[in-house]
């Protein structure tokens, strides 16, 4: 592919999507390929820092850029080797949604890039010393960061641009981190002018747990837990994100019946996050009620959960290669009556507000996201959908036999906070569609990959046979040993595209992961949109793009 | 007759003002406040170190709804005693006030053209 | 002699008018928390004492007792008189107010009405209107960018809706010619037929929203909504002063619902088989149900939304309302 671009190119094929170029020709090669090949969908920017690596790198650090095409068909690895010296060409220009993707890979490894229009941290605090997710960081260490960011270096730019050369003539206010309608600890600093927001900046990072760096020393079923605390409010999503790139590793794949069944707790989970999402959302407008017709089904979800998992929020039901146990006795009828009380709650939330004015002249027209836009930003999932983009990895990607169900894509047409809702309230239909199949198709059998290089043998083994004992205690000890390669794999998670970058030295821990999480790219794009907005608008396109601190924090 | 609406209306004064405060009074009952700098920061949504204070300039667009209301509220106060009076003026008192009135709308209709009551 | 009686008699209606207007007050968001909580599938309090009834004893023992936080940079004197305005002007409008028809103990006739003032609504529509004085003073000395916010949606909502409310009232008083309350009552003597809002159905609709708007509920709820401007002019209001904001708040929706009812709705007359002290009571309980209701189903407005619905639709319609009533009448 790349060939047809420049002659003299040099670059090296490692994967069939992955590509190695020099660093001088990375920008180059990237234009070329949103200009000319029409990849225009940035994923994700992310480096790898290669020095405690057991095999020889040319250079200390990796810089990897993951592209999807127009159709979102075919996904492009391009990856450069560098040094901590080499500066890169910022893309910044290209892709809005590499403003921040940037400024983390900047934040985590210490990898400047030229012609960024601001480099500066965006998870960890600014007071911070060191780049995390360097392998000579020590990953026990803490640091005490005391002094709040005034986010006045990116604020006065943005209001010069505005006109407003005077900072007198505006007010500033702090929407957040400890605010009723901020979801979650997201700091929006906004300049007012009356009650219109002129210039807004973002701060993220309170919620910032260092979760890729944690991966990096525990096992890849000790990280299960971790992953749950990403997008909370789908939990079981993130396990299965993350179980599903490990074995596409592996090379496994899980037995018919355990795959639906990831299908069901999947789909439910998105049904859990969407009511969330409607939920809060519908609230921030005043919308009491509807927060708790769209509550209540989501405990009968709960109750279902913590009866199948033992949990209510944080699940972990899942595990490399399959999951804890199967379902139980009367599932069927407790998912049958989840699904009434979703449908219930749905129906009259909706007749609360779908011929309401007031509803709608809240939410119509409100924080546009143009097609080009919304791509351009690096959005996904629901509200990528809403700006009318036919991306959804269950339909471009099918894992899991999703292209065996009946379901249709809700896309929305304009692209604001009132398609943003009612894409999500239409997806809430068709999982539950989903869910109906599945449980009507659900085969017998066994759950878990029957490798047991991979997965517990039968607690009988266990405790009657030395083989079945040290089986066990090798894959608690040293863990699942996974090939060394490196895999990008993601599914559609309630947020959008969930994606793992996970790079293996072939041992029982990981030697990197990173999400790709949704709401990142989300977050990014939000002070652009509410400029010009009031401060009641704001909080609604804060609501309508669900942002999850836990997700978008790390 | 008004010596009597007088009185009572002086006693209801003192006795609303008097409830308050009586009200407020009690709060000696709860714990004393302890001065304790971080309590007593006013909150910007838990960031302590803001930029600029509540008392800078704040736009004012609402300025001109204020002054709007004037005008009409004057208005009404002219109308309220018309409108007691309106069966016994009779024509007069119609043609009269609708006069007044038009005027009025016509700063009105002003006002709108001049987009002084879009918000932005 | 004469005046001492007065003197007494007043004393003790303005303080059982005012004890009862405080107790319903309190009674209301009792009511409101059970209601909503009713319209949206849930219990409410129901910890504190038999269906959580206590849960009002418990709420008023926290507010008198609570801390007493005066934050930092604010101008005290202002900021302790803003709450006082806010409650002093909510009561004084209840004076004017006749609650029910006169009745006789012991052979003593009383007038249910602290102060028979012969332009009754205007003292009552004068009081409320100095009521906006608590949410600016509050906000604009409270040192807060949120309170100041909240106060300056505070002035512009209820300066907009003072206009429409007394434009939507002139026609009434062109019909009943009379500013007084009782005149007003009177009026309506004779059945639901002879009820005022048959006549004046475009004002009751009118007058019905600016109250909406003028006690700051649902879908006028923007002066503190939380998620929006946090709490408003009361950020920084903790225990008894931000106490007395919520009984003004709660007083008001109560003196409005008796206008309401006085005004278009009837009054304390007899209905068929009711008593008249009963049917109003109905009436309030009715109103403030009505509050309740709208709440519990609709979202709210933008502030600009507020205005432009104020200046381009309410206040254009109350003056054609003037309007059509002054050619009939005449």
């Amino acid at each position: 592919m790349l060939k047809a671009f420049d002659k003299k190119l040099e670059f090296t094929k490692e994967k069939s999507n992955r590509y190695i170029v020099k660093l001088e020709d990375l920008k180059r090669v990237i234009g070329f390929l949103k200009k000319k090949m029409g990849y225009n969908f940035l994923v994700d920017i992310t480096a790898v820092d290669y020095s405690t690596y057991k095999t020889a790198y040319p250079k200390r650090f990796a810089i990897i850029y993951i592209l999807r095409d127009k159709n979102f068909d075919n996904l492009t690895v391009i990856k450069s080797y560098l040094n901590e010296d080499e500066i890169v060409d910022s893309i910044t220009d290209l892709y809005k949604s590499a403003n921040w993707s940037e400024r983390e890979v900047w934040d985590q490894y210490g990898l400047k890039f030229k012609n960024h229009p601001n480099l500066k941290r965006v998870l960890n605090h600014k007071e911070f010393i060191g780049h995390p997710l360097r392998k000579d960081y020590p990953i026990t260490k803490n640091q005490l960061c005391t002094k709040t960011d005034d986010l006045m270096d990116e604020m006065i730019p943005r209001l010069k641009a505005k006109g407003y050369e005077n900072q007198e003539e505006v007010m500033f206010l702090n929407l957040g981190p400890a605010h009723p309608a901020s979801h979650g600890t997201i700091r929006t600093f906004v300049a007012l002018e009356g009650e219109t927001i002129i210039s807004a900046v973002s701060e993220i990072g309170y919620l910032h747990r260092g979760f890729e760096k944690s991966c990096e020393n525990h096992t890849y079923n000790q990280i299960i837990p971790y992953t749950d605390r990403l997008n909370y409010c789908s939990a079981i999503l993130n396990n299965i994100a993350f179980a599903h790139t490990v074995e596409g590793m592996l090379g496994v794949e899980l037995p018919q019946r355990g795959q639906f069944i990831r299908v069901i707790i999947g789909e439910l989970s998105r049904i859990i996050d969407h009511l969330v999402c409607l939920a809060a959302n519908l609230v921030d407008m005043g919308a009491l009620t509807n927060y708790w017709y769209l509550y209540n089904p989501r405990e009968t979800a709960y109750h279902l959960l913590s009866k199948l998992t033992g949990a209510r929020l944080t699940n972990s039901y899942m595990r490399i290669g399959g999951m804890t146990h199967d379902l139980y006795d009367g599932f069927k009828d407790d998912l049958k009556q989840c699904l009434e009380d979703v449908q219930k709650g749905m129906d009259d939330s909706l007749s609360l507000i779908e011929h309401n004015r007031i509803f709608q002249d809240r939410a119509q027209n409100i924080g546009v996201v143009s097609k080009e836009e919304a791509i351009n930003r690096g959005w996904s999932g629901p509200n990528l959908r809403a700006s009318g983009v036919n991306y959804d990895v269950r339909k471009q990607h099918p894992y899991y036999f999703y292209d065996t169900f009946d379901f249709d894509v809700a896309l929305g047409s304009v692209g604001d906070v009132y398609d943003r809702m009612m894409v999500r309230f239409e997806e809430i239909r068709q999982s539950m569609r989903i869910i109906e199949e599945a449980m009507k198709r659900l085969p017998n059998g066994d759950i878990n990959v029957p490798d047991h290089s991979i997965t517990f043998p039968k607690k009988q083994k266990v405790y009657t046979t030395i083989e079945g004992a040290m089986n066990q205690f090798k894959l608690v000890m040293d863990g699942v040993k996974v090939p060394a390669s490196e895999h990008y794999s993601a599914i559609e998670a309630a947020n959008g595209e969930l994606g793992f970058y996970i790079v293996s030295d072939g041992s029982g821990t990981p030697y990197k992961v990173k999400v790709r999480p949704p709401c990142f790219f989300a977050m990014s794009s939000l002070p652009d949109m509410i400029e010009g907005e009031m401060v009641a608008d704001a909080v609604l396109d804060l609501g309508s793009l669900n942002i999850i601190a836990g997700e978008l924090d790390r | 007759m008004s010596s009597q609406v007088f009185l009572a209306s002086s006693i209801i004064v003192v006795l609303v003002i008097a409830i308050p405060i009586l009200f407020l009074a009690t709060g000696k009952l709860g714990p004393k406040n302890k001065k304790q700098k971080e309590k007593n920061i006013s909150y910007e949504s838990g960031v302590t170190k803001s930029i600029g204070n509540s008392n800078n300039p704040f736009s004012v667009k609402f300025y001109l709804v204020a002054l709007l209301f004037v005008l009409f509220d004057v208005e009404i106060i002219f109308m309220f005693p018309w409108a007691v009076d309106v069966r016994e003026l009779g024509w007069f008192g119609i043609v009269e006030m609708f006069t007044f009135m038009a005027l009025l709308l016509a700063g009105l209709i002003y006002v709108y053209k001049a987009k002084a009551l879009t918000w932005q | 002699m004469i005046e001492t009686a007065l003197i007494i008699e007043t004393v003790v209606k303005a303080v059982v008018v005012l004890s009862v207007v405080a107790a319903m007050g309190a009674f209301a968001t009792f009511i409101e928390r059970k209601v909503l909580a009713f319209m949206q599938r849930r219990l409410g309090p129901m910890h504190v004492g038999p269906y959580g009834l206590l849960q009002l004893a418990a709420d008023g023992i926290k507010l008198f007792t609570k801390e007493d936080i005066i934050p930092q940079n604010t101008i005290k004197p202002i900021f302790i008189i803003a709450p006082v305005v806010a409650a002093a002007s909510a009561f004084v409008a209840v004076a004017a107010v006749p609650y029910f028809p006169e009745f006789t103990v012991f052979g003593y006739t009383v007038h249910p009405i602290i102060s028979d003032i012969n332009v009754g609504l205007l003292f009552v529509m004068g009081a409320a209107s100095v009521g906006m004085y608590g949410p600016l003073l509050a906000g604009l000395s409270s040192a807060n960018k949120w309170s100041l916010i909240g106060g300056a949606r505070a002035v512009i909502q209820l300066l907009s809706f003072e206009v429409v409310s007394g434009l939507s009232i002139l026609g009434p008083v062109m019909m009943m010619g009379t500013l007084s309350l009782i005149d007003m009552n009177d009026y309506q003597i004779g059945g639901v037929s002879h009820w005022l809002i048959w006549k004046q159905p475009l004002a009751f609709v009118l007058f019905a929203i600016a109250g909406f708007a003028e006690t700051n509920r649902t879908p006028f709820d923007l002066i503190e909504f939380e998620a929006e401007v946090v709490s408003g002019y009361a950020t920084e209001y903790s225990g008894m002063r931000w106490g007395l904001f919520f009984i003004g708040e709660y007083a008001n929706m109560i003196t409005i619902s008796v206008l309401v009812s006085i005004i278009f709705l009837g009054g304390y007359n007899d209905l068929w088989f009711i008593p008249g002290a009963l049917a109003m009571l109905l009436k309030v309980s009715l109103w403030i149900f009505l509050f309740l209701w709208v709440r519990a189903a609709w979202p709210h407005i933008r502030p600009d939304q507020l205005m432009w619905f104020c200046w381009k639709v309410l206040m254009p319609l109350s003056l054609i309302n003037v309007l059509i009533t002054g050619i009939v009448l005449v």
